[in-house]
Parts: structure tokens; C-alpha cells; sequence
């Protein structure tokens, strides 16, 4: 494993809100090929450590490189210089700042689905899956309008239908999004990130709302579009079941803080994360 | 399974754009009549001449702001404000040169000395030059409208819904009274009319020795064109983008849909064809003024998409027509002090000046209650989707043809 290269590097990362710091000094890395989780209780930052991954939230302070290069950097600025309670306000000083939109680093290769689901409503499944493909598409807004790309037009479409038909989504791709069971849509999140040709997934709560055997078919889903996409995949799961059964390495936040990580086992007798989950009895 | 995809259109598609070519053509047909064989001074063909002009007009803009509001998802309220440009910007090329001392009379004759159509007269003939030269101004119309767009839309597409359209209204306000403002009177002739330029009753034709006007023809050709590219527009992969925007923001740009880009050409097409638009209502009504170009008929648009379905580009078509033949025709006896019934007069007192755009809101409250979501919500009606339903068929919704006008 450890000649592999890091596809993801989160370097020192703080993410703070005002005085709130959701995200404390997180350090966290991702090999190549490997299945990843991310866990910890209700309101630990796991989905915040997301959104600094995928650019929605620039952070405080810190780095994100993907395949060994910078790709969000920042460091305490201007009100926050004063405000930052994190640690080391003065590492990344002399780097440049970095700051890609969301758009930019999906299209670097980090794709993302998210914990409340959000497909889009009034579009039909196989018109969610396509729009994913908008952003590789080699066209401008002339060609595409006046139909002069329409090979691309055409391969977007074989692409899109090969993508459904490998998904077993293919016979609902007239249907409307939202009219879909709570399970597909999932999936069509999903299917929706990989069009996007990622080479790292992002699954927020994938298995949120589902029952014990839709879990344990999620498990082996994960496992096949890791193998068959190869990707390179970082989960937040409160399914712990799940979350043993899959990943290879597991990082546990607390408060916004990393207190463990390490391959299931290891976790699953570390004191600190029974603590974190369970409760302490002094915090009474 | 790539053959299968490109020839995957449905017989009935293939049928209704084939209804749609031969309504489109019928159209044009009757349009032509209107002009030249119906008598023009019989009151009614006047009348509907009249309102076949201006609801081509506001079709046109109506599917220009519906591609901002409806498909993009932006509330932009300024589209009076690009109207205004592009009518400006098309009488200002379109003044016929000799004209200008007398148009521009408080002005030394303004700066602009020289008329696109008359340039191109020289050339083609008057009519051909009148044609081309209308023409060449609306684009030129367009492209100042979307020129505008592109500065205003920098800081202004930061923002969001509310804050956004107040933005965009504050914006058409200013453009309405710089365009009134006496130190540019060498270009916009300050607060006066702009007059004497190229306008429908010039486009003609001579074949031979007799002349056919084209006037009424001319509108509903730009607005076809229009119509046509911001369909194509629409429903291609640019156009899912813009919907994927106005669905939700923040999963389009995850995906990859880079959010400034889209919503800032989404703004600058729209704007461009607002300002087309503006152009012909700059030709229909023969005289610009900035003066009327105010938010309340930004509002007017608004009202039409609303009434023909947010979203949805034959329900804006057919809402323009519907509030434009309402408000300029079916309703005027209203205000006429009575009603003639079998050859009969009756005086009805509260029928007086006024009382029609009373009428005119109870009826659009009514549609507003019974219609919530407009005549078409956000399908589009295509003989495509009609063939199907006769046939019993389970209609799909938003299907790829479109009925132009009516």
C-alpha cells in the first residue's frame, strides 16, 4: 500500500464560522485505489471536511492537494487574523492562496454526492446523468446551439446510456428524478457523480434511509464501481456495520478534531472513539 | 446502439414538426394577405394587423426573458432596460441622414451623420436596402443590448433571487434616465422622440410594377428566427445546463456546471434578444422615446410569463398574443361608453375610460387563481405531444417540437 501515491492530501485544515470551528487543524490522507471513512458523531465536521474538499468552503486555514498537488490553500486573513482560534495560523503564509470553485475541482476529478440528496427536480434521470457530462464535453455555446458539435452531442448520449444501462437505471431514464424510490435516487446520485469521470468519489451518507439489505447491497455496489471505475473512494457513513465491512482505513472526528484513525479494528477498539460515540461519564 | 440514438425520432415528432413547418408556412401565407389583398382600411384588419405586430413583438420578448427567468433561474427585472437600448441603438443607425437636422433639432443635428439602410439603399436599391438595413441595425440592437449585459452582469450575477432582480430593475431605471439626460442629446436626442427611421411600412418588395408590403411579415420573421435559435438554444447541452442552475445551484456546480459562465451567457443572450425585440417595437411604434420604456413594462412581460407558464417557450408565445389581443382589441368596447347589440345601442354607465383595465385584472386573477402554475406550467405544446394523446398514447412530457405563434 504505501507506494501508492496519495490522491488526497488534507494538510492542517481548519474550517472556522466566526468563532465556531467546525473543522480543527484536520490532517488526513488517500491512497490510490482505496475505500476510506470518514466518521464520528452528529455535528463532528465531517460534511464540512467535504465541503472544503470539493471548494464549496474555502477553509481558514491549511491545504488540500490532490495527486500531490496543492489544490485549495488559504492560510488566516484579514477579519479571521485576529478571530483564528485554530492551530498553526502561520504555516501556509507564504503559499500562494488557492481557491478553485466547486465546478473546478469536479473537473480536476473529484466527484461528490450529498447527504441530503439533491438530484435535479424537474429534469428527467437520463437529462440528471447527461448535464454531468456538460462539463468534459468538447463544444462552445455556438456549436452546441446551432448543432454543429453534434458528434459530441451523440457520444454524450452513448456515454450517458452506457453509464444507465451499467447501473440498472436504464428502463426509469424517462422518468422524473424525484419520482424515483428513495434507493435509486441514491443510486442516480451516484451514476450522476461517476459521469463526471472522477478519479475520487465523495459519498456523503450514502446509506442514509436505507434498511439492513439495501445497506449490505450498497456495500458491494461500492466495492464494484471502486474496481470497475477505479476510483479512489471517501465516505462519511454513520452505519457502522457498513463502515467496518468496507473500508480499508477509517478517520474519526470529534468537535471538529481528529481523535483516531486506522484500519477497523484498530478503531473499533480505540477508546477515545467508544468515548466520542457513547459518551463520557465525567461529561455529565 | 449509437444507430439507434441517432435515428431515435419518434414518427410522431417527425409528423408534428411537419404540421409545425406547413402551420408556420399557412402563417406567413395569411400574414402576406393581410398585407396586400384584405382591404387596410377596414377597421378590424387594421386592428388585427396591429396586434399580430405587437404580439410577435412581445413574443419575442416574452421567450427572451423566459430563458433568464424560467430556464436559467435568474429573476432579472431588466429587461425594459435592454429593450430601451436595443430601440435606441436601432433608431440611431436607422435615421435617414437628410433627416437628421430635423430630428435632432436641438442638437446640432447630432453626432451620428449617417443611415445603415440608406448606405445599403445605395447599393441594393431602396427596398433591398431598407430590408438589409433593418436588419443590420436590429443585430447591431442586439449586440449593444447584450454588450451592456455583459458589463452589468459582473457585479450584478453575484447575486441571488430578490437581490438580484432589484439589481437588474435599479439597472433599467438608470439606463432610462441617462438616456434622457441632455449631454448625451448629441446621440439620444435627450428627452425628445427619435423619429423618421426605417420602419415596417418601409419593408417592402417590387416585383415588377406592383409593390407588396412586407410590414406585418417582417416582426414575425425576426421573432420566428429568434424564437427558433433560443429553442435550439434550450434544448441543447448549454440548455440543460441553464436548467440544471435554475434546479438546484449548488449540485450544477458540483457537477462540474461552472456557474458564473452559464448564468452570465444566459444573461447576455437574453438581454441580446431583448434588445432585438426592442428594436422591432422601436420600428412598430415609429418614434422611440426612453420615457416609456418604464419598470411597469418589465412588469407587463413579466405578467405574460407568467400567465404562459414559467418555463415553458409556446406558453409565453401563446400568452403574449392572448394579453396583447385582450388588452388592444377584445376588451376596447369596454371603454367605449356602451355596447351595440343587434343593431341596438346600450348606454352602460360604469363602460367608460378606465374600466377595461379593470376587467383586464379581474381576468388575469382569475387565470392566476385557476392556472397557478400559467397555461402551460412548464411543458411545451408541440403536434408531436397532440398526435400522441389522439392516439391514446401516454403524452411525454416536454417534448422537442414547438407550435410557433397562435
Amino acid at each position: 500500500m504505501s507506494e501508492k501515491r496519495h490522491v488526497l492530501q488534507v494538510e492542517n485544515a481548519t474550517m472556522q464560522f466566526g468563532g465556531v470551528v467546525a473543522v480543527n487543524n484536520l490532517t488526513m490522507e488517500v491512497n490510490e485505489g482505496e475505500i476510506v471513512a470518514l466518521i464520528g458523531p452528529n455535528g463532528a465536521g465531517k460534511t464540512t471536511a467535504f465541503n472544503v474538499i470539493t471548494g464549496v468552503y474555502q477553509p481558514t486555514n491549511g491545504r488540500v492537494s490532490f495527486y500531490e498537488k496543492p489544490m485549495v490553500c488559504n492560510h488566516p486573513r484579514g477579519k479571521m487574523e485576529k478571530l483564528y482560534k485554530g492551530q498553526n495560523p502561520k504555516m501556509y503564509v507564504h503559499e500562494h492562496t488557492l481557491a478553485p470553485t466547486p465546478d473546478h475541482i469536479t473537473k480536476l476529478g473529484i466527484a461528490r454526492t450529498f447527504q441530503n440528496i439533491r438530484l435535479w427536480k424537474s429534469m428527467t434521470v437520463f437529462e440528471n446523468v447527461i448535464i454531468a457530462k456538460h462539463m468534459r464535453a468538447k463544444h462552445n455555446i455556438f456549436s452546441s446551439t446551432f448543432r454543429v458539435s453534434r458528434k459530441e452531442e451523440i457520444r454524450m448520449r452513448e456515454e450517458t446510456e452506457a453509464l444507465l444501462r451499467e447501473q440498472g437505471l436504464w428502463r426509469v431514464k424517462d422518468d422524473l428524478a424525484t419520482s424515483l424510490p428513495y434507493g435509486l435516487q441514491r443510486r442516480l446520485e451516484i451514476a450522476r457523480a461517476l459521469a463526471t469521470d472522477p478519479k475520487l468519489l465523495l459519498l456523503d451518507e450514502p446509506a442514509a434511509g436505507m434498511n439492513p439489505q439495501e445497506t449490505l447491497e450498497l456495500a458491494s455496489f461500492i466495492h464494484d464501481i471502486r474496481d470497475k471505475y477505479k476510483l479512489t473512494i471517501l465516505l462519511i457513513e454513520h452505519h457502522m456495520d457498513l463502515v467496518m465491512n468496507i473500508s480499508d482505513r477509517i478517520y474519526v472526528l470529534d468537535f471538529g478534531s481528529l481523535i483516531a484513525h486506522g484500519i477497523p479494528s484498530e478503531i473499533q477498539a480505540n477508546q477515545h472513539v467508544i468515548d466520542a460515540y457513547l459518551g463520557v461519564v465525567e461529561d455529565e | 446502439m449509437g444507430k439507434k440514438l441517432t435515428a431515435r425520432k419518434a414518427p410522431e415528432q417527425k409528423i408534428g414538426s411537419l404540421v409545425a413547418i406547413l402551420c408556420i408556412i399557412a402563417l406567413y401565407i395569411f400574414l402576406f394577405c393581410l398585407d396586400n389583398v384584405l382591404p387596410a382600411s377596414n377597421g378590424n384588419v387594421q386592428m388585427l394587423i396591429t396586434v399580430l405586430k405587437k404580439g410577435a413583438i412581445y413574443a419575442l420578448v416574452c421567450v427572451s426573458m423566459n430563458l433568464l427567468n424560467g430556464f436559467t433561474g435568474l429573476f432579472s427585472l431588466g429587461q425594459a432596460g435592454f429593450m430601451l437600448i436595443g430601440a435606441y441603438a436601432y433608431a440611431i443607425f436607422a435615421i435617414p441622414a437628410d433627416q437628421h437636422s430635423a430630428v435632432y433639432q436641438y442638437f446640432d443635428g447630432g453626432a451620428i451623420q449617417f443611415s445603415i439602410p440608406e448606405v445599403l439603399g445605395n447599393v441594393l436599391g431602396k427596398n433591398g436596402g431598407a430590408f438589409l438595413g433593418a436588419l443590420i441595425c436590429i443585430i447591431i440592437a442586439g449586440c449593444v443590448a447584450a454588450i451592456f449585459a455583459a458589463l452589468i452582469g459582473i457585479p450584478v450575477l453575484r447575486l441571488k433571487s430578490d437581490y438580484l432582480a432589484i439589481a437588474t430593475l435599479g439597472f433599467a431605471e438608470i439606463i432610462r434616465a441617462v438616456f434622457q439626460w441632455n449631454g448625451l442629446g448629441k446621440i439620444t436626442n435627450g428627452s425628445n422622440l427619435l423619429r423618421k427611421y426605417t420602419n415596417f411600412n418601409d419593408i417592402q418588395i417590387q416585383v415588377g410594377g406592383t409593390i407588396f408590403k412586407l410590414g406585418t411579415i417582417f416582426p414575425f420573421f425576426i421573432a420566428t428566427l429568434s424564437i427558433l435559435i433560443i429553442v435550439l438554444l434550450v434544448t441543447s447541452s448549454y440548455g440543460r445546463a441553464f436548467k440544471s442552475i435554475r434546479d438546484d445551484e449548488v449540485a450544477a456546480e458540483a457537477m462540474g456546471v461552472n456557474l458564473f459562465k452559464h448564468k452570465m451567457l444566459s444573461f447576455v443572450i437574453s438581454s441580446f434578444f431583448a434588445g432585438v425585440g426592442g428594436a422591432l417595437l422601436a420600428m412598430f411604434q415609429t418614434t422611440v422615446q426612453a420615457a416609456p420604456f418604464r419598470s411597469s413594462m418589465t412588469y407587463e412581460i413579466l405578467l405574460m410569463v407568467v400567465i404562459g407558464g414559467i418555463g415553458s417557450i409556446t406558453g409565453s408565445v401563446i400568452a403574449s398574443f392572448l394579453y396583447i389581443s385582450a388588452s388592444e382589441w377584445w376588451l376596447r368596447f369596454l371603454d367605449s361608453g356602451g355596447v351595440t347589440l343587434f343593431h341596438t345601442h346600450f348606454n352602460i354607465p360604469f363602460f367608460r375610460d378606465g374600466f377595461r383595465k379593470v376587467v383586464f385584472s379581474v381576468v388575469i386573477m382569475v387565470i392566476v387563481l385557476f392556472f397557478s402554475r400559467g397555461i402551460m406550467g412548464d411543458k411545451e405544446l408541440s403536434f408531436a405531444g397532440m398526435i400522441r394523446r389522439l392516439r391514446g398514447k401516454k403524452a411525454v412530457p416536454a417534448a422537442e417540437g414547438e407550435e410557433d405563434a397562435q
